[in-house]
């Protein structure tokens, strides 16, 4: 292609917005979201389960959306739905400590 | 990995950079403007994601956005830049060469083929104006509450598709005797691979009926990435969970599809009012399908003040494609009602805009808003509920005080 029917192109890109280039990218923007600290001295192992294994997935704010203190039968009923439907390679101890802080915590 | 004041920073350079108004507005929102939906926990952070006007950011990864509800008075389309985002799974797209773009359409098929954009965009062209409405829209406001995306009245919005019919694509394969299904992907993925891909499925008559399509254009430009660029299904009067995003393969079945996110997702309660008791399971369910009708007031706000006197009203009103009959005003809670006016007809799946002008005396008014479609079906005063939150449509109600 000469440069005259380059700069063509390229003008003719500007006036439709057409995409010429390819492959064309999206930058996603990253999660700010963290896990609430949970409430002094306790559930150091469920946060720290939580911080090591609920981020793989989705950040945080899947979880501090939830409606508030809904208690343990609805936390450990979504840590279930994560390992069993979702296959999150949590072990039983993990997944009962987990549910416990979120529990806890929202 | 940037911090966020980095993204702040970044962000707010390209809105400096950019042409024309609104930069200021961006960059307020940019700097940490939230919104709080009306239930707990219901704040939420206002991000302009690239191609996209400040929306309730729901959560950051997959992305999932919720248009402001202001957004429904602009007009009964609603912008792509506003357009409501949803995704399950975290691994979604960020790189799609339009130039190698195929989508495959594989199975129970004479020949399996693999089209390109251009393939697709050399067939008969079709345009439809259609609403999609997540299946969870509103389930912030059930009660009791249930586990899911936290969404207030804003995962719905009304554009005009551009594709081919999925119809001309199945034909181009060739759907061989003893089809009974249709089951669809995208280029989004899980994290892990032990978890179910995203993966949906239609009735062979329904995917063949000439209105279900795939789309590449979205109020005459492109699909928004975040909105399944460059190729997404538009399943006309469903919810959004069959609109499948970025789509990558079509695949004719000969029995029916076994999915999770058909056979033990997006169910509903087998029943007439696709309902049950409050808190309580359902015996039998089926995969979600039509909407529900449902209208909304859209120029004023609940909790809001207007001035005593001569109060024009406006509104949206949809169903599953029927289409709007009437929709019927109260601005005394339900006692007594008022014909609206209807606005511009778009098509039996779009949004249907109402007028009606009211004198509201000084006092509080419970506005209420009710449409009946062409198939009959009308609102509930009083909500149902069902387990996993789907299907709202009672009729709404929005308290206002006149001085």
């Amino acid at each position: 292609m000469t440069r005259i029917t380059l700069a063509l192109a390229a003008a003719l890109a500007l006036a439709t917005g057409a995409a010429l280039a390819a492959p064309k990218s999206y930058a996603v923007p990253e999660p700010t979201a963290e896990l609430r600290a949970p409430k002094a001295g306790m559930h150091a192992e469920g946060f720290e389960a939580a911080q090591a294994n609920c981020l793989v997935c989705h950040s945080v704010d899947y979880i501090a959306m939830q409606p508030p203190g809904k208690g343990a039968a609805f936390w450990e009923s979504e840590v279930t739905k994560m390992v069993k439907v979702y296959h999150a390679p949590i072990d039983a101890a993990q997944a009962k400590a987990i549910a416990a802080y979120l529990a806890d915590t929202y | 990995m940037l911090d966020r004041r980095d993204l702040i920073r970044r962000a707010g350079l390209t809105a400096l950079a950019g042409l024309g108004g609104g930069t200021f507005a961006s960059l307020r929102t940019l700097a940490g403007d939230n919104a709080t939906l009306p239930f707990g926990n219901g704040e939420r952070p206002l991000v302009a994601y690239p191609g996209k006007r400040p929306l309730l950011q729901m959560t950051a990864r997959p992305p999932q956005l919720e248009t402001p509800f202001s957004v429904f008075d602009e007009g009964a389309i609603t912008p792509n830049d506003a357009f409501f985002v949803r995704y399950h799974l975290a691994d979604i797209p960020t790189e799609i060469d339009r130039e190698t773009y195929r989508v495959a359409i594989k199975g129970h098929v004479e020949r399996e083929v693999s089209l390109s954009l251009a393939d697709l965009k050399a067939m008969p062209t079709t345009e439809i104006v259609a609403v999609n409405q997540c299946s969870g829209n509103s389930r912030g406001f059930f009660t009791p509450r249930m586990a899911g995306g936290q969404l207030a009245n804003g995962a719905m919005g009304c554009a005009r598709w551009t594709g081919v019919p999925l119809k001309a694509v199945l034909d181009k394969a060739g759907v061989k005797a003893g089809a009974v299904e249709v089951a669809f992907t995208g280029l989004d993925g899980p994290v892990i691979p032990e978890t179910p891909d995203f993966a949906k499925s239609l009735k062979l008559d329904h995917a063949s009926d000439g209105q279900v399509m795939l789309a590449w254009g979205m109020n005459g430009q492109d699909l928004p990435w975040l909105n399944g660029y460059p190729l997404r299904l538009v399943v006309p009067g469903f919810y959004g969970t069959y609109w499948v995003k970025h789509l990558e393969s079509i695949s004719v079945l000969d029995k029916p599809f076994d999915g999770f996110w058909m056979q033990k997702a997006y169910r509903i309660p087998d029943n007439d009012c696709a309902c049950t008791e409050p808190g309580k399971a359902a015996d039998k369910t089926v995969p979600i399908n039509r909407f529900t009708v449902r209208s909304f007031l859209t120029n004023l706000t609940d909790g809001g003040q207007v001035k005593a006197g001569h109060t024009p009203l406006r509104g949206i009103a949809f169903d599953g494609g029927s289409g709007i009959k009437a929709v019927a005003v109260s601005t005394d809670d339900g006692k007594t009602w008022t014909e609206a006016r209807l606005g511009q007809d778009l098509g039996p799946y779009a949004f249907r805009p109402w007028t009606l002008d009211v004198d509201l005396s000084p006092g509080s008014h419970a506005i209420r808003v009710r449409a009946t479609a062409n198939d009959g079906a009308s609102q509930p005063m009083e909500p149902r509920w069902n387990p996993a939150g789907y299907l709202r449509n009672v009729v709404e109600t929005t308290r206002v005080r006149a001085v």
